[in-house]
Parts: C-alpha cells; sequence; structure tokens
C-alpha cells in the first residue's frame, strides 16, 4: 500500500476493561493504547488472560471499556457495526441460511438495491473459493470452508476494519496454511485493514505488519514489533527464525515472570 | 410375521455384494426387504397386543370387552353402515370431521398465541419477569379441571370445546418456543449484530429461525396433546366429535363404540404427528438433526 493513502483508521487510547467475578475484581485489561493505519495487518498475540480477545471485542462494540476510548475514522465506536466485521473461531455462521444467503445477510440488512446484493455475493463467493457449495448449508462444510464463508460475508458486508479471533485456531495445519495464505492474498487485492488476534508466533510473524505483544496480569500492551520481513514470507527462512526467536524469548519471559 | 420371518432369515444367507452384482432380482429383493423392516418392527407390538385381544376374549375371559372381529365389524358399520343401520351407522366421518376442526383450530389458535409469546419471553427480560411466573403457576392444572369454567365462560358446545384443545396443546409450545429462544448460540446475536442487524429485525432474522428447531418440537408435542385432550373437550355437550361418541358409547355401554373411537383418534393423532414431522423436514432440511 501506498504510504500517501493511509491514515489512523482505529485509536484505541488507555483502554481499561474490569470484570466482576463474584466478589472479586478483575482487571483483564490496563491503559491499553494502539493505533492502526488504513490497510495494516496487525496480529495480537499472548498468552491466555493476557485481554487480547477482550480488547478485539471492545473494538468490535460486543463489550463496553471500563476507561478510556475506541474511535474509527475519528468517530467513537459505540456498539457492533457494519464497518468493523469480526470473524470468529467457531464461525458463527447461520446454521439455517446457505452460503449464499450467510455471504448476502450483511448486504440486504443494510437494504442495498437486490442488483447490488447479487453481484457483491456472487463476486465474493468467488473471492472466496466457494462456487461449489454455495448452495450448501454450514454443517454440509468442513470448517475450512465455514471459515471462509465467515471471511466472505464480513468482507461482502465492505467492512473496514476485519477483526479476526483466532480464526484458524480450530483448524488442522493443512488448512491453516491454505487460508493464511488466500487472507493475505485477499488483503493485499482489497487493502483492508485487519486485526488478527493468534497464539501462534509463527502465524503472527507469517501475516502481519506488526506483531503487538500482550501480557497478562493485568492484561495489557507490552511490545509493538513492526515485522519487517519481506513478502511473501517463508516460514523455514533464517530471517523469519531470528523474528521468531526474539517474538519467543518475549513472549516467554512474561511467561516466567508471571509464574515465579 | 411371516414376510419378517423370511427377511430375518433372507439376509445372513444372501451372497455379497459382488457376487448379486450379476443378479438384479436378488439386490432388488434385499433392497425392498431393508426398506420393508422398519415397517414390519413397527407392526410387531400391534399385532402381539391384537392376537393377545383376540386370544382374551375369544376364551371369555371377560364379556365386557368384544372380540376384535366385533369391533372390527362394527368399526365397519361406524364408518360405512348397512350392518346395524343404527343412530352411529356412516357417521364416522361427521364424528371425525368435527374432532379434527376442534383439534387443529385449537391447535393453530395455540400456535398463534404461544409461538409470539414464547419468542418474547424468551427474549425479553422484563415480559419474561412479568409472564413466565403465571404460565408455570397454570401449567400444572389438568385440562379437566378447566372443564367446569371453561362451560360457564364459553357455554355447552363446541366453544368450550375448542378452548380446552387450545389449553392443551399451549404450554408445550409455549414452553418449547422459549426454550428454543433461550438455547439460541449468543454468538449468532453477534455475528448478526455486526453485520447491521438490530432492534426488531434480529427475531425475525436470528431469533425466530434459530428457535425453529424447537418450536417445532413443541408444535409436535402441542398437537398431539390436543388429540390427547379432544375427549375432555368433547365433554362439553357437543353432539358430534369422536370424544363426544366415546362418551356416548360409555353411557350406552357399547364398548365397541368406545373402542372404534379410540382406535381412530390413535391413528388420526399418528398421522397429523406425520404431517408436522415431513413439514419439518422441509423447514428445517439445514439442521442436521432434521434430516
Amino acid at each position: 500500500m501506498t504510504a500517501a493513502a493511509s491514515f489512523d483508521l482505529l485509536e484505541v487510547r488507555n483502554l481499561g476493561k474490569e470484570f466482576i467475578i463474584g466478589e472479586e475484581r478483575v482487571l483483564a485489561l490496563k491503559d491499553a493504547s494502539l493505533t492502526v493505519r488504513k490497510g495494516e495487518f496487525i496480529c495480537l498475540i499472548g498468552a491466555s488472560g493476557c485481554g487480547k480477545s477482550t480488547l478485539l471485542r471492545i473494538v468490535a462494540g460486543f463489550e463496553t471499556a471500563t476507561s478510556g476510548s475506541v474511535t474509527l475514522r475519528g468517530k467513537p465506536v459505540a456498539g457492533p457495526g457494519p464497518d468493523r466485521g469480526m470473524v470468529f473461531q467457531d464461525y458463527a455462521l447461520f446454521p439455517w441460511l446457505t452460503v449464499r444467503e450467510n455471504i448476502a445477510f450483511g448486504p440486504t440488512e443494510r437494504g442495498l438495491p437486490k442488483a447490488e446484493i447479487k453481484d457483491k455475493v456472487e463476486s465474493f463467493i468467488d473471492v472466496v473459493g466457494l462456487r461449489r457449495f454455495a448452495d450448501a448449508y454450514p454443517h454440509q462444510l468442513s470448517g475450512g470452508m465455514k471459515q471462509r464463508v465467515a471471511i466472505g460475508r464480513v468482507l461482502a458486508n465492505d467492512a473496514e476494519l476485519v477483526l479476526m479471533d483466532e480464526p484458524f485456531g480450530a483448524l488442522d495445519a493443512m488448512t491453516r496454511e491454505r487460508l493464511q495464505e488466500e487472507l493475505l492474498d485477499i488483503w493485499q487485492r482489497t487493502h483492508l485493514t485487519v486485526i488478527f488476534v493468534t497464539h501462534s508466533i509463527e502465524e503472527a510473524i507469517t501475516l502481519a505488519d506488526r506483531v503487538v505483544v500482550m501480557a497478562a496480569g493485568p492484561g495489557r500492551i507490552d511490545r509493538d514489533e513492526r515485522i519487517a520481513l519481506p513478502r511473501p514470507r517463508d516460514v523455514a527462512a533464517a530471517d523469519f527464525n531470528a523474528v521468531r526467536r526474539e517474538l519467543g524469548a518475549m513472549l516467554h519471559s512474561h511467561h516466567a515472570r508471571k509464574t515465579a | 410375521m411371516t414376510a419378517r420371518d423370511q427377511t430375518v432369515a433372507d439376509l445372513p444367507a444372501a451372497p455379497p455384494a459382488a457376487a448379486t452384482a450379476g443378479r438384479p432380482g436378488l439386490l432388488r429383493a434385499r433392497r425392498l426387504a431393508l426398506r420393508a423392516q422398519p415397517v414390519l418392527l413397527a407392526l410387531v407390538v400391534p399385532a402381539l397386543l391384537f392376537a393377545f385381544w383376540q386370544f382374551a376374549t375369544a376364551n371369555r375371559w371377560t364379556r365386557l370387552i368384544p372380540t376384535p372381529y366385533e369391533v372390527a365389524e362394527y368399526m365397519w358399520d361406524f364408518a360405512f353402515g348397512g350392518i346395524y343401520d343404527d343412530a352411529f351407522s356412516a357417521t364416522l366421518h361427521v364424528h371425525l370431521l368435527a374432532s379434527m376442526s376442534r383439534v387443529y383450530g385449537g391447535f393453530i389458535l395455540a400456535a398463534a398465541a404461544a409461538i409470539p409469546l414464547g419468542l418474547m419471553i424468551g427474549r425479553i427480560a422484563v415480559v419474561r419477569q412479568l409472564l413466565d411466573p403465571f404460565f408455570q403457576l397454570l401449567r400444572p392444572i389438568p385440562v379437566t379441571a378447566w372443564l367446569p369454567l371453561s362451560m360457564i365462560f364459553f357455554g355447552l358446545g363446541p366453544k368450550s370445546a375448542f378452548s380446552l384443545v387450545f389449553l392443551g396443546a399451549f404450554y408445550p409450545i409455549l414452553l418449547n418456543t422459549v426454550f428454543g429462544v433461550r438455547s439460541v448460540d449468543p454468538r449468532l446475536f453477534e455475528a448478526a449484530s455486526m453485520l447491521g442487524c438490530s432492534g426488531s429485525a434480529m427475531f425475525r432474522k436470528v431469533v425466530l429461525p434459530a428457535a425453529l428447531p424447537s418450536i417445532f418440537t413443541g408444535l409436535r408435542l402441542g398437537l398431539g396433546l390436543a388429540w390427547f385432550v379432544i375427549v375432555v373437550g368433547e365433554m362439553t355437550g357437543v353432539p358430534q366429535g369422536l370424544g363426544a361418541a366415546i362418551m356416548d358409547g360409555r353411557t350406552l355401554s357399547r364398548t365397541e363404540l368406545v373402542i372404534c373411537g379410540m382406535i381412530v383418534i390413535g391413528v388420526a393423532g399418528f398421522l397429523s404427528d406425520k404431517a408436522v414431522q415431513a413439514l419439518g423436514r422441509r423447514l428445517l432440511r439445514w439442521s442436521p438433526q432434521h434430516q
């Protein structure tokens, strides 16, 4: 992407989230700040309990922050909306709709003209490679295909920011790799902005422009590392491994501190 | 029974698939046997009961119950007349239609009330707090207990019958709808909201379809109960209906009429259930549980 076209799309400022579990107050997220530029691919990585999913869910509007603010294009985020599309780990497809109808859900809800919906839906069915399964129901699809539908559904809805919560976590290694490649391909073609939560260092380095390392107890942003490796990235290359070792050391030092 | 015995004996003796490939006749026979098996199995218990009935009445264990033959003969007369030519001859269709109109009328009214109520109770906390305890309180009261009140409210006649059938079908539909709504995966609401769906559209686009399998279970139970309470419903002084005929049979000590009425209710209820199931399979073909 060109630097000139890019601007700050998402601003997360001093975000805090407190849960009350029984008598205890748990600080899930403390003072998290993050700026995402238009077209960037960000990976949030960290051990469980570091607040990465909480941060994503607040940006999506599914949860409200206890303190701090989230703005998209300068406008504060209040509740879920079609400008931020979420891809869930467990797909969350509508089981009573076919692949085509699932992808058409967003455009239909927004009341776009019929012809425009049809064009969009048909083109995104091709983008996610599900032409042969367009009339199948979710229960007839494999996990990888379901996640393609979920991605297509968000893309067809013109989401400006795509939020992905461990989307490939439940898939087998082969399918995961293919979907990573396809996601990068779509991202590069459509100039999407992506925030992708993962707990796999390798996945983060494969995908991201920037890897945001989060730490637990309380959940917070610890590091924000730019991945300078050229694309397409080779998991087996020496420089890839160097980055992996470096990031791994950061993550493990937290673990050591936490368990000590 | 002999057909079934043959089936079982044939299956292990049949040669493997490769050998049967050249003999299409045998293959077709096997396929037919496989298809017939569930029907034949379903007939085993009724056939045994029938045999016991025949045996018991032929040996005069009781003189109060007519033999299967007598009942069959009466059923024929009940349906077509020409044997006894009394007040009940050739009136089966009149009673059946009268009962069906009450069962389906009451059932459809119950569904029309219970589904929207259930959707709201399940989804809206205030409505739930307002209505749920009330319905839980009313639910254990048997339809029979409502009979006197219903006759005061609606008078002698079909309106009362209608209202009792309604009561019988209402609760299973309501409870299953509420259950269906309460068990919708919250992720689906999140998914719909991030795609731009909100407010009342959520009911139509997410709550209703997601709760549909449960609603259908409720409809099946409700229709079953509608048939179940039809005899009580027709104790309200209606002249026609299977329940009314059974009650007349009781007063006149015509047990064969009672048994005929019971059989017709059983068969009609069974066929209604099959119809609802078929409708369910059509509407729920997306659900792996309804294939």
